[in-house]
């Protein structure tokens, strides 16, 4: 039951937002997101560290098709779950702007909290038809809040991301159904029975590429990932902060979730090959971010190299890069989301957020270049920040899988440092720009928005125990359902 | 004692905590107070432990704070660890540090970023002391890291600067090309030992054969994060242009401490090194080569700070030499000794650039003597140290150096004396440009030289007196063999002392004695000819040099090749890879689906009302339908 109210609350917010209407529904989304997080701390985390089975809930839902609705939260859902609540509250007031309110607010807050409706449930879903269906619900929302709500061009390039992606998991619909009538009759679509299933190694060899095109899409990995930069320029900064802080993840969870356990020897065969493409990805996506002048193409390229990472950590399924990738969706959720929102702030004071035309604004906003460090650091992956720990067991997963692959990927060491570098150098230092900015340093709800952010990342740098043991005992679980259906594979 | 431990890095990040929340509203005075007092206090903490190891009631300690990373193969505690070593080091960094933190209280005085260069002092100090108390790899990285923002931070000091700060991210990204070897290092380490915890890592050492793969592949990857940190063959080129910021800064990161790392860590993988000879003889060649090539480029340079970064470049090299022959405590003593003349040389040079108006060009200096007086001596001392004149603090490292090389190859010993001769003549030659001679900048100026405050100058006094005697602390076997400070740190090197307790080195080490003094007097012969009575200053214009003078004074051309090699080959890429081949190659495979895409979606419209609000709502209700029809299967209602 608690799970269900984790999981509705949100929807019930939506409803609340179509029925009341007006002006103020961005205050009921603000305080429906707040009442989410703490929901899941309250309830999410007490159940999960007391009586996990409350945590889980199996009913049938379309009986005659073997549909259930299944929804349970283990360590990986919490986290995703946590990182989705947590987000919320800050993408929501980073959207509420005085100075340039949202146009037809009603309907923008319905999507988003519809969204994060889709996206909980993506996360805790047991049931591969439920899984399916969030998966394609979470899609829906963010494409009508980027198309209409989003700057130039914004129309066909959201359609091309909307029908990208939708191309990408239709593949993942074909491989979910051929995993349903593999299971025995009457057949099911619960994904722990996929678990169980044997399968042979050419099943594996194709299953793998249909799951591994929809969340290499979504991620995204190189050379699938046209789609990204465009969208994340163009949309709506609330937009953008939801694709790239929380549905992105979607991808890398779902590596987690279907790719991992279902299909070992699928990984056998293509796990190096695909490990490849998110190295390729990682370099290049490095070496275009060193020379974009848009800030928030910069981030949307870096961000690449970044999902790259926690991809082919997933793929080295050793204990280091499962956790790796674990943890590092949490900090670069709460990184990215912290450097979309500061981007914002600068655009709305400066009007612009290309690299050459700002210079020096640490001069105006003392306090603003201070955070934008501490941000900037946890993306760095400076130790004691959030970075470092994910980035730290992601290479090391790798090392233990290749060393080769993990000097190739930890070149976003000295790249990642490279650009943001760069980037913070020609807006943040030298003399001051020509350009007025009337609303001066940040304050108020922004400097606690970013005070909130820069503290998380330290504390997570800091004593990240707590997030790598919510996780340990899920990753352990997959690791050994990856190798359970190897030797079965190859028996 | 296990708690005061702990507190020594402690208490200087609170500093930074108090300075930096509080810039600019807590007073200079206080800025000051908190920033000398919170390293003053780590002094102390760490002298009564430096004390309690000399009266033997001191016993090496791990202190675990509490555990950091725990996954996989990885556990990672939160622990300090503190033997003879780390006290060396501690005594180093807390003392050094703080008399540079009292100088810049007269250095800083008029800057408005006062408080703010304190915080970052403190800071730093707290990341140098992480460095050399972790008690595994990781925290040796953690601090390792560290010093490497603070160095970003404080050489982009001055940040409305553009050129400071391109020096400041030239140096953080050299410095993580380094840093990338040396995590690689530490993950072979996890594989290999499953920690990187000291005690562990070293115990586990001994399984392994001499040269075996694994232990050279650890101890050169560790190596390259050295050559990073530490300003080496082929990432030096950041050190020199580290010198843009303000000069304490360049005396106590940029010489004394920071740069030292390298050297600190090499020397406490000892146990690792001395199983990888293969590795030693990489530290060798790289310590020598970057001794030499620095050295005569020291040689040519016009602007002060310049010629003393390329020195410190240079005697690193040193020191790396010495810890290729496997004498480390000799490489840890000149590690000290170098702490005491150079970070004396830099404040020193900053006195002098102080009474200058940030004039650091030697052109435009001499003749200070008698108006700097105490600039002057202090730096007479340090530049007899540096040169290795008996009986200063350097030439007994220095020697102990040669002496060990000797025994190990006569021709990485007479490259090494020959550099030690360039080195005599590049600091006497800043000597005399400076304090010889006659001005020669503007009249107007002349007029209002005067020496620096005595909180400036009573640093130079102390460091002076380290610089002249501190060499005692190491005296080699010809003067009766009572080398305290190899003794001090045997538990350490215990497997690879290299006392110079042998007597054939006696000889050499007479040898040494002498030819050093002639060199010197030779050097102060032609110095004086050149520079006092034909009053040449350094050239500026460059078409009449001789070709070796202009290498040499362009630095080789290193960083313009570095620009042509890789960092505009690199710009290229990444113009191709966005430009043409993301546009053309793999958008144009996708565009195939685009096209579809279009046309699909002329079909779709024709459904589409354009209502957005419609849409939700009917996506909406259809949802709650379809979850009251599952719900009404459980019987909830």
């Amino acid at each position: 039951m608690f799970a269900l109210l984790i999981l509705l609350f949100p929807l019930l917010i939506t409803l609340a937002i179509l029925i009341r209407g007006g002006e103020r529904v961005s205050r009921i989304a603000l305080v429906g997101s707040i009442f989410e997080l703490i929901l899941v701390c309250n309830n999410g985390f007490q159940k999960f560290y007391g009586d996990a089975s409350k945590l889980e809930m199996n009913v049938p839902w379309i009986p005659g098709l073997g549909i259930n609705f299944h929804i349970g939260l283990d360590g990986l859902s919490l986290l995703l779950v946590f990182l989705t609540a947590l987000l919320y509250p800050f993408i929501v007031r980073a959207s509420i702007n005085p100075q340039s309110p949202i146009r037809n607010p009603k309907s923008f807050y319905a999507l988003m909290m519809l969204m994060q409706f889709a996206l909980i449930g993506v996360f805790m879903a047991r049931d591969a038809f439920l899984f399916y269906v969030f998966y394609e619900l979470a899609l829906i929302p963010i494409y009508f809040m980027c198309a209409f709500w989003g700057g130039e061009r914004s129309i066909p390039i959201t359609l091309k991301f909307f029908i990208y992606t939708l191309a990408g998991s239709l593949f993942m619909l074909i491989a979910i159904l051929y995993l349903y009538f593999k299971t025995p009759a009457p057949h099911t679509f619960d994904i722990t029975a996929f678990y169980n299933l044997s399968l042979t190694a050419t099943e594996q060899s194709w299953l793998f590429w249909g799951f591994f095109l929809a969340f290499a899409i979504k991620i995204p990995i190189w050379p699938f990932h046209t789609w990204q930069p465009d969208t994340y320029t163009v949309s709506p900064v609330a937009g953008t902060m939801l694709l790239a802080g929380i549905m992105l993840k979607m991808g890398i969870y779902g590596l987690m979730r279907f790719v991992v356990p279902i299909v070992p020897e699928g990984i056998a065969q293509w796990g190096n090959f695909a490990m490849i493409l998110c190295i390729i990805g990682i370099i290049y996506a490095s070496l275009i971010a060193l020379r974009q002048n848009d800030l928030k193409r910069l981030i949307a390229y870096s961000s690449i190299a970044h999902v790259g990472l926690m991809a082919a950590g997933v793929l080295t399924v050793n204990a280091s890069g499962l956790q790796g990738a674990a943890i590092q969706m949490l900090n670069h959720g709460i990184n990215v989301v912290a450097m979309f929102f500061m981007i914002d702030l600068i655009e709305q004071r400066y009007g612009t957020r290309n690299m050459n035309e700002l210079s020096g604004i640490a001069a105006q906003m003392k306090r603003f270049s201070w955070l934008f460090v501490i941000v900037m650091l946890g993306s760095v992956g400076l130790p004691l920040t959030n970075g470092f720990i994910g980035e730290f067991l992601l290479l090391n997963g790798l090392y233990q899988h290749n060393a080769w692959y993990a000097a190739a990927a930890g070149l976003t060491i000295i790249f990642g440092a490279a650009y943001m570098l760069r980037l913070y150098r020609n807006v943040f230092l030298g003399e001051k720009s020509n350009f007025n900015n009337e609303s001066g340093d940040v304050k108020g709800w922004e400097t606690r928005i970013l005070v909130a952010f820069s503290l998380l990342i330290i504390l997570i740098g800091v004593y990240p125990l707590p997030w790598l043991e919510l996780t340990s005992n899920s990753m352990q679980e997959l690791i050994q359902y990856f190798s359970q259906q190897a030797t079965a594979a190859s028996l | 004692m296990n708690l005061s431990g702990v507190l020594i890095p402690f208490v200087p990040l609170l500093g930074f905590i108090i300075n930096g929340l509080g810039f600019p509203k807590v007073s200079k005075r206080w800025a000051a107070w908190i920033g000398c007092g919170s390293v003053f206090i780590s002094f102390l903490i760490a002298s009564v432990l430096f004390i309690q190891s000399l009266t033997g009631s001191f016993e090496s300690t791990t202190i675990s704070l509490f555990d950091w990373i725990v996954a996989g193969n990885i556990n990672v505690g939160f622990s300090f660890f503190i033997d003879h070593l780390t006290l060396i080091m501690l005594m180093i960094v807390t003392g050094v540090g703080f008399l540079i933190h009292v100088y810049s209280v007269g250095y800083m005085h008029d800057d408005e970023g006062f408080g703010k260069f304190f915080s970052y002092m403190n800071l730093f100090i707290f990341f140098m002391l992480v460095l050399v108390m972790g008690a595994n790899f990781v925290m040796m990285f953690i601090g390792w890291e560290g010093v490497g923002l603070c160095s970003y931070l404080l050489i982009g000091f001055w940040w409305k600067n553009r050129e400071y700060s391109a020096a400041a991210n030239k140096a953080f990204i050299m410095n993580r090309i380094g840093d990338l070897g040396f995590i690689l290092g530490i993950f072979l380490m996890f594989i290999t030992f499953g920690s990187s915890d000291f005690d562990k890592v070293f115990a586990g050492s001994s399984a392994f054969a001499t040269n075996d793969h694994v232990m050279v592949a650890i101890t050169l990857l560790l190596f390259i994060g050295a050559i990073g940190k530490s300003a080496q063959i082929p990432l030096y080129t950041w050190l020199p242009d580290a010198m843009a910021g303000p000069t304490p800064v360049s005396a106590l990161i940029h010489a004394a401490t920071m740069v030292t790392a390298g050297v600190y860590m090499v020397a406490r993988s000892n146990i690792l090194y001395s199983i990888a000879p293969i590795s030693l003889e990489v530290v060798t060649v790289v310590g020598l080569a970057t001794a030499v090539l620095s050295a005569l480029i020291a040689i040519t340079q016009s602007d002060i700070k310049k010629v003393l970064a390329y020195s410190t470049v240079s005697q690193l090299g040193y020191m790396f030499v010495a810890e290729g022959s496997s004498a480390y405590s000799s490489g840890i003593f000149h590690l000290m000794t170098h702490a005491f003349f150079k970070a004396l040389l830099f404040l020193g040079a900053g006195s002098v650039i102080h009474a200058l108006h940030h004039e650091q060009n030697l052109r435009k200096m001499g003749g200070l003597r008698k108006l700097l007086p105490v600039t002057f001596i202090t730096m007479f001392a340090a530049t007899l140290a540096i040169s290795g004149f008996p009986p200063f603090a350097g030439f007994f490292s220095k020697d102990e150096i040669l002496v060990a090389t000797y025994e190990k190859s006569p021709a990485v010993f007479w490259i090494l004396a020959a550099t030690s001769v360039l080195t005599a003549a590049y600091m006497f030659r800043l000597l005399f440009l400076t304090f010889y001679g006659e001005y020669r900048g503007g009249h107007h100026q002349h007029e209002h030289i005067h020496e620096s405050p005595r909180v400036m100058t009573v640093p130079l006094m102390i460091l002076a007196v380290l610089s002249t005697l501190g060499g005692f602390l190491g005296l080699p076997a010809l003067f009766g063999d009572t080398h305290w400070l190899s003794h001090y740190l045997e538990p350490v090197f215990a497997a690879n002392t290299r006392l110079t307790e042998h007597s054939e080195s006696s000889l050499l080490e007479i040898m040494i004695v002498v030819l050093t003094v002639i060199v010197i007097a030779v050097i102060w012969w032609w110095c004086n000819e050149k520079y006092v009575k034909k009053k040449v200053a350094p050239a500026i214009v460059e078409d009449q040099l001789p070709l070796w003078y202009k290498l040499s004074y362009n630095k080789f051309y290193v960083d313009e090749i570095y620009d042509r090699v890789i960092i505009k080959p690199l710009e290229w890429m990444g113009d191709f890879f966005y430009g043409k081949f993301e546009a053309n190659v793999i958008d144009g495979a996708v565009n195939g689906l685009g096209r579809m895409t279009v046309w699909l979606s002329g079909q779709l419209r024709k459904i589409q009302t354009g209502n957005i609000g419609f849409y939700v709502l009917s996506m909406v209700i259809g949802i709650v339908l379809l979850l009251i029809y599952g719900l009404s299967k459980m019987n909830l209602f």
